[in-house]
């Protein structure tokens, strides 16, 4: 498996680090009902398709990536860097 | 106060050739890093100016006479060589003692790296002026091209010996399959 990482380029998935769902990035506000930090910390959607994910490049440029991803085809649609996504 | 000495990552050890390939340790002079920070690109640009160098694109590295600049990472480089200029607009950072610099060089290195490295290290795919940040087995590391047949690989000075022994040995393999082939 390889991560086109948008700074190094095509590089070996032993390079990088896989964190989880892109969940983590979308963090309830202060005050959010408890209801909001339950789905943001336990619950995971289990998607047999597209799913997105949160790789970091241990072994490289050292920034966290979004990484766009088919768990049927296995196919790698997009990764796109944490630091400069549009929110 | 005390005077220190100051000593490389491998002081005294002596250069190693295997199958017409050398390892040595190379001596680099000073390691700045330079972070730029938000807003600060400018600013940066007209600090390196009287050097007569740039903040480099991603995986590359330039020279000017004895000055090396190194892309690191995102909005960050090394300058080489030289003393840092007085910079605005960056936070920057001595460097110097926290890295070893180690030279290989020799018709079959891109041979030997390629068993320590995921990359693909022939020369067009890796050209002259190419530095990467990627893996030499298990230690990060820095690994620059610096002519056809010669590469510049950094990794952390606590890394020297590690990454000294992991080369040596994939020289002796290296060397030890060409001496079958003939």
């Amino acid at each position: 498996m390889r991560l086109k990482c948008p700074l190094c380029g095509d590089r070996d998935r032993r390079e990088f680090y896989y964190y989880g769902a892109e969940d983590y990035l979308h963090r309830p506000a202060e005050g959010a009902p408890l209801a909001d930090w339950d789905n943001y910390l336990h619950l995971r959607d289990n998607p047999a398709g597209v799913t997105k994910d949160l790789w970091y490049h241990e072994q490289g440029c050292a920034q966290w990536l979004v990484v766009t991803r088919n768990t049927v085809t296995h196919e790698i649609s997009g990764v796109e860097l944490v630091a400069e996504r549009k929110a | 106060m005390p005077e220190l000495i100051a000593k490389s990552a491998l002081d005294g050890q002596a250069p190693l050739t295997l199958g017409g390939v050398t390892l040595a340790e190379a001596a680099v002079g000073p390691i700045t890093s330079i972070a730029v920070l938000p807003g600060g690109a400018k600013a940066v640009a007209k600090g390196l100016k009287p050097l007569g160098l740039a903040m480099p694109g991603p995986n590359s590295f330039a020279e000017k006479a004895a000055a090396r600049i190194l892309w690191t990472g995102r909005d960050q480089a090394f300058l080489i060589g030289v003393d840092a200029p007085a910079l605005e607009g960056a936070a920057v950072t001595d460097q110097s003692d926290g890295w070893a610099v180690l030279a290989l060089s020799g018709l079959g290195a891109a041979d030997v790296l390629a068993r320590l490295v995921p990359l693909d290290l022939r020369l067009s795919a890796f050209p002259v002026g190419r530095a990467v940040r990627s893996g030499l087995n298990h230690m990060n590391a820095v690994i620059l091209r610096t002519g056809d047949y010669a590469f510049e690989i950094m990794v952390f000075r606590s890394m020297a010996r590690t990454a000294w022994h992991e080369i040596a040995a994939a020289m002796e393999a290296v060397a030890a399959r060409a001496s079958l082939k003939s």
